[in-house]
């Protein structure tokens, strides 16, 4: 087998049968959707940043950095990374990943009375 | 329009010489998504230990919040925001073809990769100068260890982005093997997300 074959060999792409299932396995979005969702990640940063020097009440400004910290979050996962236009079951792993995550360490910051006020 | 949706078979490696898997989908492709649901959890463990710590400080001692330059933390993060959207255009570069672009993007994302840990390293030092060290208390602790744990994660990513480079220089990397730059794009952009939490959770939202 030349090189030429065997890099052919190990380029697994997403199989007709599969996009045939998933038809949202044919689209990718384009440089400009990209830098599109760069601006607005830069803008939510600069909120951010900006609600910091606030002087709003502690239980809003951490709603609010969450807020945008979710949003951001959401917008990398979902277009850099490309799971808005993958399979579900890609989906499905990293949501489980982080779920558990998630869920596991909010029971142990719970137990530790971290958000109880001494 | 045309710029925003391409059919995805034009880019794919010829039918029948990919490998056949059981879910039509690259392993390849499914293991990096596990792996990365499993750094969740590492992430996960070291971010919650950070939380659990933080507002422990020993009375009358320098806290984090003391050595702290919002403003150039923030210009950390956007570097490395804008360095997510480099991996990306690279990947839609080599996915056209384009060799030469996607050498560019993967330089430039190298770079603002390096430009980040740089910052990082310049931070610490200041820290160290000011007093706050890895022994200073259990929150500097927490800090120094989860933060030294996603500098070590971009570090190899801008490892793996040089190797890239490289093979592309050496004719290693047609469009046909997109995927492995996908793949090195996916870790990429999972430390940039990393980093999201990071800056949200240790530098901004401040203890009770």
């Amino acid at each position: 087998m030349d090189t030429d074959e065997s890099l052919r060999e190990t380029a697994s792409a997403t199989q007709p049968e599969a996009v045939a299932r998933e038809p949202e396995l044919a689209i990718h979005p384009g440089p400009k959707q990209y830098i599109v969702v760069a601006v607005v990640l830069a803008a939510l940063t600069a909120f951010e940043v900006a609600i910091y020097y606030t002087d709003i009440p502690h239980p809003l400004l951490v709603s609010l950095l969450a807020f945008f910290a979710f949003w951001k979050f959401v917008l990398v996962v979902l277009w850099f990374m490309h799971l808005r236009f993958d399979s579900v079951i890609f989906r499905r792993l990293f949501i489980t990943g982080l779920s558990l995550a998630f869920g596991v360490y909010l029971i142990v910051l719970f137990t530790f009375r971290v958000f109880i006020r001494s | 329009m045309a710029d925003t949706v391409r059919a995805h078979g034009a880019h794919a490696a010829p039918a029948d010489h990919a490998v056949h898997t059981a879910t039509g989908l690259s392993n390849a492709k499914l293991g990096m998504w596990a792996f990365l649901g499993s750094e969740c959890l590492l992430f996960g463990a070291l971010i919650s230990s950070y939380v659990l710590y933080r507002g422990r400080a020993v009375p009358n001692t320098l806290t984090l919040k003391d050595v702290y330059d919002i403003p150039y933390t923030s210009v950390s993060s956007f570097v490395l925001l804008m360095s997510s959207l480099t991996m990306v255009l690279a990947l839609a570069a080599i996915q056209r073809g384009d060799q030469e672009k996607l050498r560019a993007w993967l330089m430039a994302t190298a770079l603002l990769g390096m430009t980040f840990i740089a910052g990082q390293v310049y931070e610490f030092t200041r820290f160290v100068q000011e007093g706050l060290s890895i022994k200073s208390n259990a929150a500097a602790s927490a800090f120094f260890t989860l933060t030294g744990f996603h500098g070590a994660h971009v570090t190899v990513g801008i490892l793996m982005l040089l190797s890239l480079f490289g093979m592309s220089l050496d004719g290693r990397l047609p469009p046909e093997r997109a995927e492995v730059v996908e793949l090195i794009g996916l870790y990429w952009h999972f430390v940039d997300i990393v980093w999201i939490v990071i800056f949200t959770v240790v530098y901004l939202i401040p203890a009770k």
